[in-house]
């Protein structure tokens, strides 16, 4: 699969509650959580930020709580991945359960904000189109592979019963 | 083989004869843990995948605890999603407002984990059960409904860090202290996917409510779990229960990736200041720090022991002018004990107030939200920009002492010097 789009950069140790306030957890959809990504520490961020878009950050990405309202706000707001230093433990499981495409890279700094990013995940290989560089990262390992083919942890589980 | 207790717990939910750190493993959990706010996706997702009964209706807690009482009329729905799923699936272990209290101190108390269990929940606190030796960790809300499909979760087994702490404990230092020295030490990614194993013998002569506060925490270091071997303390707090508990140690051999070991003697109160939990001072060094809340309570510090704590500091005394003090107890047996004992009494003459067991503020939930450039000081576990109201807010975080020494003078203040 490959991702197209703007990026828009964040710090170190993004948490939870910066990606979606508690005061929303009333809701589960991700269009609606969407409305709030990102509020407390950009306020205006649902309001720039176009479909296919893609998050830059530093290490620790998504730190703090088990809210799976987070991935999936971040997925509403119509953003298509997440780059990051490192990703907290729970954070990159909920990802990886629901289908939010993410990357660890080290390369994190070169990118800057605005700029123009392609990245084929299965290769995971990041290209970035305004410096005209290419960034390598490590696929996932081969187990979470086969869930994120199958489309998310209940489709891998769904059809592991069928087998 | 040469195990940690974390190594050998998860070995144990396998089939596996020998694990690794970094081995992709499917285990079999003993207690899957929801709240109001995680489970309803837990419960959509199950349903939508097509599933009809759940793998064991006896290994699903369900707490509604974060915005309950219902804080609005969508907080009830989906608390009633809770209880309509509780009900259809005839899991016993679903407490209503009445019963529930804080699930990290609930479910202790009324014996649902045991050391040597593997416990998943959809909160992040959830590693709390550390404490106990069990081996206890935050997933998210689909990993919650795979579980509560085929009674499995997959899990990277994680290296473990060893933190030995010595020395002697100074009067007014506790578990919430140690814990938040640690973070402060290495940082909130400090312990990023790994499992911290809490030892030595200072943690040896800590109470049990003291060992939940720090395992509590395991999370804002980055852990997978926070885990403390079983000993003669936690034997005998589960001699209460009669369920058979399986006790598991580390060989002396274990392997850790790291160990960290430090003297205790002589540290002071720690207190976090803002937005991270690792930005740790003493207390000493927090001079002007003017409050316009405290909150004394959450899973970190909201058992019988912290507020006994806090009303020996407040007992014949009366809070600063203009603050407000909030006081919840854990539970509704912590409350009634609480009431029983007399310091329900003093916290409301001190000029606080008594609320009923909740998540309540601690995530900015109710009662008790910040305002724009509002400061409050709070036994809980984060504090975030946001974490408990306004993004214009800031929370710093403290031991129970502290809070009811500074709820007295209005300004974070040692307990000796309120």
């Amino acid at each position: 699969m490959i991702l197209k789009g703007k990026v828009h950069k964040f710090g170190d140790d993004v948490n939870t509650d910066d990606i979606i306030a508690a005061k929303y957890l009333v809701s589960t959809d991700a269009k609606e959580l969407g409305k709030h990504c990102m509020e407390s520490i950009s306020p205006d961020f649902s309001g720039k930020v176009a479909a296919g878009d893609i998050i830059v950050a530093g290490k620790n990405f998504g730190c703090g709580s088990s809210r799976e309202h987070a991935p999936l706000a971040i997925k509403g707001c119509g953003v298509s991945a997440v780059l990051a230093k490192s990703f907290a433990a729970i954070f990159f499981r909920n990802a990886i359960n629901i289908g939010l495409p993410f990357l660890e890279t080290s390369d994190v700094e070169k990118i800057k904000e605005g700029d123009l990013l392609e990245i084929d995940l299965s290769g995971g290989i990041i290209k970035n189109l305004s410096q005209n560089s290419v960034y390598k990262t490590q696929s996932f390992p081969g187990f979470l592979q086969e869930i994120v083919e199958k489309g998310g942890l209940m489709k891998w589980v769904a059809a592991k019963k069928e087998r | 083989m040469a195990y940690t207790i974390a190594e050998k717990i998860l070995l144990a939910h396998t089939d596996k004869k020998d694990i690794r750190p970094g081995e992709f493993i499917e285990a079999d959990v003993d207690v899957a843990l929801g709240n109001d706010i995680t489970a309803p996706i837990a419960i959509e997702e199950f349903k939508k995948a097509g599933f009809k009964k759940v793998f064991d209706n006896k290994k699903i807690v369900l707490v509604p605890d974060h915005f309950a009482p219902a804080k609005d009329s969508r907080s009830a729905n989906q608390c009633k999603i809770l209880a309509d799923f509780a009900k259809e699936q005839n899991i016993m272990n679903y407490f209503e407002v009445g019963c529930m209290g804080i699930e990290h101190v609930l479910l202790p108390e009324l014996g649902l984990v045991l050391p040597g269990d593997l416990v998943i929940g959809a909160d992040s606190h959830t590693c709390t059960y550390g404490a106990l030796g069990a081996y206890s960790t935050g997933i998210g809300s689909t990993d919650l409904a795979r579980a509560y499909a085929d009674g499995k979760c997959w899990l990277k087994v994680p290296a473990s860090i060893k933190f030995i702490y010595k020395g002697k404990l100074d009067k007014w230092v506790g578990g919430k202290d140690l814990i938040l020295f640690t973070i402060g030490k290495i940082g909130v990614d400090g312990a990023l996917y790994k499992v911290m194993e809490f030892s030595g013998p200072v943690i040896r002569k800590l109470g049990m409510d003291d060992r939940f506060a720090m395992s509590n925490m395991a999370i804002e270091a980055g852990g997978r779990a926070g885990l403390i071997e079983p000993d003669e303390i936690t034997k005998k707090y589960m001699a209460q229960f009669k369920r058979k508990p399986k006790y598991y140690t580390s060989d002396h051999d274990a392997r850790y990736e790291k160990i960290y070991e430090w003297d205790v003697t002589g540290l002071e109160p720690q207190v976090a200041c803002p937005h991270l939990p690792s930005n740790v001072k003493p207390v000493s060094q927090l001079k002007d720090i003017k409050l316009d809340q405290v909150v004394i309570g959450s899973c970190t510090n909201g058992r019988i022991s912290d507020l006994r704590i806090a009303a020996r500091i407040l007992k014949g005394r009366k809070i600063k002018s203009g603050l407000k003090l909030i006081v919840i107890p854990a539970t509704q047996k912590i409350y009634l004990e609480c009431v029983k004992e007399g310091l329900a009494e003093i916290f409301v003459k001190a000029g606080g107030v008594f609320e009923t067991p909740s998540c309540g503020p601690c995530l900015g939930g109710h009662m008790g939200i910040l305002t724009d450039a509002e400061t409050a000081l709070a036994t809980t576990n984060r504090n975030f920009i946001g974490r408990m109201g306004s993004p214009k807010s800031f929370v710093y975080l403290s031991n129970p002492a502290v809070a009811a020494a500074s709820a007295i003078t209005g300004r974070i203040t040692h307990p000796e010097k309120a």
